[in-house]
């Protein structure tokens, strides 16, 4: 048991560090991919079912084929991306590690707080979860479908093609920009 | 023992501050990669990764305390993060068409 934790854990951390380093989009969505499930497998040792349920349904198959898809559409499997300066390349790694430092050292002291009820393993399986998501949580759960909605909306307004909204964006480009795209 | 059991007391085997401690390592790495990449697409990856991190970690409070009310939470931060995917790849396929690049520092026209 605690070896499949650790092994899982390496899965996810390594597969996290490819999603930052590779070169090709594709790449990186494919290591996303494989981050996902990984952390969906932590939620099965956790005995969350419902979570690893719903995870596996919506991060890796809805989420990351949304990705997959637009890097199809947009024809962005290209490995032409401009790198940033070193300078800042090197910085954003050191202040990724001294946040991960300072975070570790704020739970330094362990954590004490026992835990706050009787252990119980079945707290995550369909019934418990769905039980507090349609009494405690009732509200919150539909206001979101409004969420939901609003969203749906918001995407087809910006996604879709407004010639007005071209032409104004053309006129402020610069000339330079204009050479390069004639 | 079988292995319905095995699986439930997982979270009494494994100690809480290695759950604690990978969902930092997660979490740096997003933060560092958003600064990292200059490519859209890459940072919206690197912010799903963070919300996955808070995810697993909220997951494994919930399960040490025995309370299915942080699972609801991670339900919930799930639906948030799905909108919010949508919405920033139509913003993405909006700068692509309309800038024709990805890259963030395409981007910088707000700043007066």
């Amino acid at each position: 048991m605690k070896e499949l934790f650790y092994i899982i854990a390496a899965i996810s951390v390594i597969s996290a560090v490819l999603v930052v380093s590779a070169r090709s989009p594709i790449n990186s969505v494919i290591a996303l991919v494989v981050c996902f499930l990984s952390i969906a497998g932590h939620y099965v040792l956790l005995n969350a079912q419902f979570l690893a349920m719903v995870h596996v349904i919506v991060y890796t198959g809805a989420i990351m084929v949304l990705f997959l898809n637009i890097i199809m559409y947009m024809n962005l499997n290209k490995a032409s991306e401009p790198r940033k300066a070193l300078l800042t390349r090197v910085s954003a790694v050191v202040a990724g590690g001294i946040l991960f430092l300072t975070l570790l050292g704020a739970i330094g002291q362990g954590l004490t707080a026992p835990p706050a009820n009787e252990f119980d393993g079945s707290i995550g399986l369909v019934r418990s979860v769905g039980t507090v998501l349609f009494t405690d949580f009732l509200l919150p759960f539909e206001v979101s479908s409004v969420l939901f909605l609003s969203a749906m909306v918001g995407v087809v307004m910006l996604a879709k093609k407004d010639k007005v909204t071209k032409e104004v964006a053309t006129a402020d480009l610069s000339p330079a920009e204009m050479e390069r795209r004639s | 023992m079988t292995m319905g059991a095995d699986i439930i007391t997982a979270i009494r085997v494994v100690p809480l501050e290695h759950y604690v401690v990978l969902s930092l390592l997660l979490f740096c790495i997003g933060v560092a990669g958003v600064i990292f990449r200059r490519n859209t697409i890459i940072i919206l990856m690197c912010l799903e990764m963070m919300l996955n991190s808070v995810n697993l970690l909220l997951a494994a409070f919930s399960a040490h305390h025995s309370d299915p009310r942080g699972q609801v939470f991670v339900f919930f931060i799930m639906l948030v993060a799905a909108a919010e995917v949508t919405v920033g790849l139509s913003i993405l396929v909006m700068m692509k068409r309309n800038v024709d690049s990805v890259d963030v520092n395409q981007l910088n026209r707000l700043k007066g």
